[in-house]
Parts: C-alpha cells; structure tokens; sequence
C-alpha cells in the first residue's frame, strides 16, 4: 500500500502548502503530548504516594489487642488480655494461605526516654524483638554483619542489628561497629550488624534510630513472658489478608475468650486495604488522564479532518483530472487517508518525543532538587507509547475517513467542471 | 472503433428536465480524424464526456473498441478510460506541483507500469511532442502551448485507442493553435483514432470530418479536405 511512489504523492501533497500542513499537525501533536504528560504525571504521583508506605509487603496486616467492649463467658467488659506466643502456632496451623506470621514486641518509641547507653554516649531508640522473617515483610538494606537468625532466636543469644541512625549517635566516625557491646536498658547487647531501610522516603529518620534483637531474647531480657505485642501477618500472593482476617479474628476471640461480636478487642491495620483503596485511586486518575488526553486529542484529529476536507475541497478539480486518467476511486481514497494517517502519525511522534523530553527535563530536576513530597518518577511505560500509537493510528484513519469518501462523492465530469 | 446508436441524455434540476441529447447516431472507424461542431447548448460536450465515460447516457448503446460500454462502477469506468482513452482539455488540466515528466507519467502509474519504465516512457512521449528539455520544469514554468503540448504527451502515455480533446486550442492564441493541432495531425497519421470538440471553424477543417450538433441532434456529418495546420505554422 506504501509503495514509493505513494509516498513520493504524499509528500509532494503535504508540501504543497507547508505552513497549513504544520499547523494542522500541531493539534495532534500538543493532544498527544497532553495524552502522555497527564499519564507521566498520574504516574509521578503513584510513585510519590506508594512510597510512602514503604517497601513493607503490601499483603499484610498489623494485629494488637484493645479492651473488650463486651461481657462474655462470665469475664467483665473492659478486660485487657495479651497474645501469646502459642497464639502464633495456632495461626500458622489453623489459618492456611498465612506466608509469615511475626510476633513481635517493642520497647522505646515515639518520644521515648534514652534507653540505650555505649561508654559516655546515650540515645532513645525503638528496640524490637522480632523473628527473622521480619525482613521479607519489611525489606532492610543490611550494610555489615547480618540480620538475626533462628539460631539467635533458639540459643536466645543476646545480639542485635543497629539503625544507620543509632550507628551516628553512638559511635564515632570510622569506628568498627561489628562485635561491639551496646548497653538496653541495662543489658549487654552485641552488636552483629547493621542496616538501613531499603526505601526511606518520609519516615527515614525513625526507621533508621531502630534495634532489632531476636524475639526471644527480647521476651526473656526484657520480662515479657510469653506475651507478644503484636503480630504482622503477611497472606500468600494470590490470596488477600483481607479475605483471610475475619477467620485469624475468630481464631484469637475463641482462644481469649472475647465474645464473637466483640468489634473493639482486636485492634488491626490491613496495608492491603489501604494499599487496595491507594491503588484504586490510580486507576481511577490513569482513567482521566486517558479521557482528558484523548478528548484534547479529538480536537487535533477534527482539525485533521477539517483540514482534508478543505484540501479535499480545493482539489477537487485535480480529483477529477486523476480519475479522467484512470484513477480508481479507491487509490483516491487511499491516497487522502494516507495523507491523514502520514499527518496524524507524524505530528503524532512528534508529540511523544516531545513529552518524553519534558519528562526527562522533569526527572531531572527532580533528581537534582532531592526527593518532593508525594511525587516521584513520572513515567511511561512502552506500553502506554505503544497505546498512544494506536489511537493515532485509528484517529488518524477516522481523521481521513470523511474527506476520503467525500472526495470520490462527486462524478468526474462535475469535478472536472469546477473552475 | 466507437458505434454509437440512439444515445439519449437529459439533466434533472429540481423540477426542471433538460433533454441534451435526443438520438445520436454515429460511427468512427479506427484512425479517423473528427471534429464535433455545434454551438454552446448543442450537447458537443456532454457526447464527448459519455464517450469518456466521464458521465453515462440514459439511453442508447455505446460500443468503444468492441466493448459494450454500459452498466459501468466507477472502478471499471477508471480500467476502461485508463486503457481505452487520452484525454485532452481547454485548460491543460495538468496537476500544478508536478513536473511536466510526473504529468506524463500519471496515467502509466494507474496502470500499474514500474517506476522506471514509466519514466522512459513518459520522457519518450515528452521527446514526441518536443518538449524533452522542459521535462523537470512544473506546469507554471511553461507557456500555454507547451501545457497543451504536456497535456496532449500525457494522454498517448498509456497509448489508447481513441483521443478525447475537449477544445484543445480554446485558451490558445492562433498561432499556437495551429501549433498544437500540427502535433494531432501528426499524431493521427500515426493511426491514432481523434474527437476533437470545437467551435472554431478553422480547427475544425484540419480534422478530415465534421460532425455538426445542434439542439441535441447531428444535423450534418460530412468528410472534409483536411487543411495541414503545418501550411499556417
């Protein structure tokens, strides 16, 4: 269809009048631009507000335990009551889909008195004990050293794994840290490694003042029995947490003698619901930025259209001429759907190269100012240039469409008639 | 070569109906040379556009080459006027941001001739009518002569059977008139079959037969001494 005399037709018809042609290619140009920019920046903003719930398993919840609200089984209202550690291997036998179950407890927090002591130095930090498959839920760079293990857990070994923030209060620059002893509330710890969070964007500060010690030493050193303090629970992939915490609820409420309907006694925070309703909000966005960049993008393919149509119109006579020559009214109307397609996915590639440059300038901006707040990357992928390309493809067939049929409408010998 | 009997055509304008032509008769054997004469209003042009299947007849039966030319789609129409008929216009019709080579060309490229022999072909055709040296030149870099000249290069391209010209010398002055109807008397001692519609009595007595319209009707088909055009030049 695209031989080279085709295009060596096209060509010459689109120069013929070069600034016309210009600036009709300009409206599918600036509405493929907007297409892709309102995508770039939808994206952006996903990227921005994702991260700030971190790199932590998105199927997951957070488990705790609040007062009753009702009487039951002879036990007042108002009656507080721990996990247990037994409560964990009751989950994992009774619940299936579970991927990991960490209990876990906590010691400092949030505007908390100093706790940790090395020789002159002290510092206020978040101690966790917690189990090792803590750090497949919430992935943790470890610079030196190691994360704790289940032989820590099993020989309640007395080590930890220390923040980059712990690391600059307490120690001094250049200082070995491994194989150090650093003094929880009265208690000797080893040092056996260090670590920062893999993605540390809003909370950076507070993860990176963080101790983990394993969860049984925690309990033991710290008088914690068997309580736990609460549990983060991650589902397998293809299963929601959200699906499955109604029957680990049930579970616990059966196990501590809470009443059935009691709503308040298990505290919880499902990320995948949040993350679900974040995600659902995007999708949402990408939609409008579709609707809107498309609509923009109309207002190119109608000038298109308007465009053959008065080139149409001005040639009618040389229409006319063509088909006297022996032109099928088919290789006419090819040739001016051509023409619109050729304009349409021209100015159309202009259009993207030219968000893509926008982007790039974006990036690099943002690159050199440091992170903003709820945006990140905005991008594309290949996948949406790929999309963009076919709807200028078909819009610029539709472009072509009316004028095409009107140009073969009128017999040759009226054409040829026209002065 | 073209047998035409009965021929019957009417324009419908709103409730107005006006009958152009009323029952035409008439043959051309191959190589023959004719002019249609008539006033405006007489329905030369209109005959000479059914003989170009550029419009259809109400009526009447129409035999190009021993084909039957009726029913016609738009598509078949374009197959037949591409192997069947060169077209020649008053006004030279030739597509303004061509060069007078791609001009020639054109017809070859519907026909679905090769780049490269088209474009022998077409500079073969363009050395015929003497223009061989103007052949990168476009259309507004030409004088009227040399237009009609492309013009007439254009319409032997795909070499048919019969030559349609439509006042080929109506926006010439006369001296470039004689100068064009030379090249057709040229081209018809080859043995080419030529209509050519005129009002000009001196152009119609280069062509060895005149057939007169008037009212939609001949009123007088003889065979006339041919004047050489060559004699003014």
């Amino acid at each position: 269809m695209f031989s080279r005399d085709r295009w060596d037709e096209i060509l010459e018809a689109l120069n013929a009048n070069k600034f016309r042609t210009l600036l009709t290619a300009f409206g599918v140009f600036w509405g493929i631009a907007i297409l892709v920019l309102l995508l770039a920046l939808t994206n952006g903003l996903k990227n921005g507000v994702t991260a700030d719930f971190g790199d932590f398993a998105t199927n997951s919840m957070f488990m705790w335990t609040q007062g009753t609200s009702k009487p039951y089984k002879g036990l007042p209202k108002g009656r507080y009551f721990n996990y247990k550690v037994d409560d964990v291997a009751a989950i994992k036998s009774q619940i299936p889909n579970l991927k990991y179950i960490s209990p876990r407890n906590q010691l400092g927090g949030y505007n908390g008195a100093n706790n940790v002591v090395r020789g002159t130095k002290t510092g206020a930090f978040e101690i966790y004990g917690d189990y090792p498959e803590y750090i497949k839920q919430q992935p943790l760079d470890i610079l030196q050293g190691r994360f704790i293990s289940y032989s820590d857990i099993d020989a309640k070994r007395k080590v930890c794994v220390v923040g980059t923030g712990v690391v600059k209060s307490l120690y001094d620059k250049d200082e070995d840290i491994l194989g150090t002893y650093i003094k929880i509330n009265g208690v000797n710890v080893l040092v056996v490694g260090t670590f920062k969070m893999s993605n540390s964007q809003g909370d950076g500060e507070q993860d990176a003042n963080t101790i983990y010690m394993p969860f049984t030493t925690f309990s033991q050193a710290f008088n914690r029995g068997e309580n736990v303090g609460w549990m983060a629970i991650t589902a397998v992939d293809d299963v929601s947490i959200t699906s499955l915490k109604p029957q680990i609820f049930e579970l616990m409420k059966s196990r501590h003698k809470v009443h059935p309907e009691d709503d308040r006694a298990i505290g919880h925070f499902d990320l995948s619901e949040q993350f679900e309703r974040v995600s659902g909000l995007f999708s949402i966005l990408t939609f409008v930025g579709y609707f809107v960049g498309a609509l923009v993008l109309m207002s190119g393919i109608i000038g298109i259209s308007n465009i053959m149509l008065i080139v149409v119109k001005e040639r009618t006579k040389e229409i006319g001429v063509r088909r006297a020559l022996g032109a099928s009214p088919w290789s006419i109307k090819s040739q001016i759907l051509q023409e619109s397609l050729v304009l349409t996915i021209l100015s159309g590639m202009v259009g993207i190269s030219f968000a893509a440059l926008v982007i790039w300038i974006m990036n690099t901006i943002l690159d050199s100012v440091g992170p903003v707040q709820n945006f990140a990357n905005p991008s594309v992928s290949i996948q949406v240039v790929f999309t963009a390309l076919i709807i200028l493809v078909v819009s610029g067939l539709l472009a072509g469409l009316i004028p095409a049929n009107s140009a073969t409408k009128m017999k040759p010998v009226d054409a040829l008639r026209i002065e | 070569m073209i047998q035409i009997k009965d021929l019957h055509k009417s324009y419908h304008m709103g409730t107005n109906s006006l009958h152009v032509l009323k029952g035409i008769n008439f043959n051309v054997k191959e190589g023959e040379l004719v002019s249609i004469m008539g006033s405006s209003g007489s329905g030369k042009s209109t005959l000479l556009n059914i003989l170009g299947m550029l419009d259809e007849a109400d009526s009447g039966k129409y035999i190009l080459d021993n084909v039957p030319i009726k029913n016609l789609n738009e598509k078949i129409a374009a197959k037949y006027r591409n192997d069947f008929l060169g077209f020649i216009f008053q006004s030279f019709n030739l597509i303004n941001y061509k060069s007078a080579l791609d001009n020639v060309s054109m017809p070859l490229y519907y026909k679905g001739v090769k780049r490269k022999e088209r474009t022998e072909k077409a500079m073969h055709y363009l050395e015929k009518v003497g223009l061989a040296q103007w052949s990168h030149h476009l259309p507004s870099e030409l004088s009227g002569g040399q237009k009609q000249r492309v013009a007439i290069a254009r319409a032997l391209a795909s070499d048919p059977k019969v030559l349609l010209a439509d006042e080929p010398t109506g926006a010439l002055d006369t001296k470039t008139s004689y100068e064009v109807m030379e090249l057709i008397q040229g081209i018809n001692d080859e043995g080419k079959t030529i209509l050519v519609v005129t009002h000009e009595d001196d152009i119609a007595h280069m062509t060895k037969r005149i057939v007169n319209l008037k009212d939609g009707l001949i009123i007088d088909d003889s065979p006339v001494q041919q004047v050489r055009a060559s004699l003014h030049v």
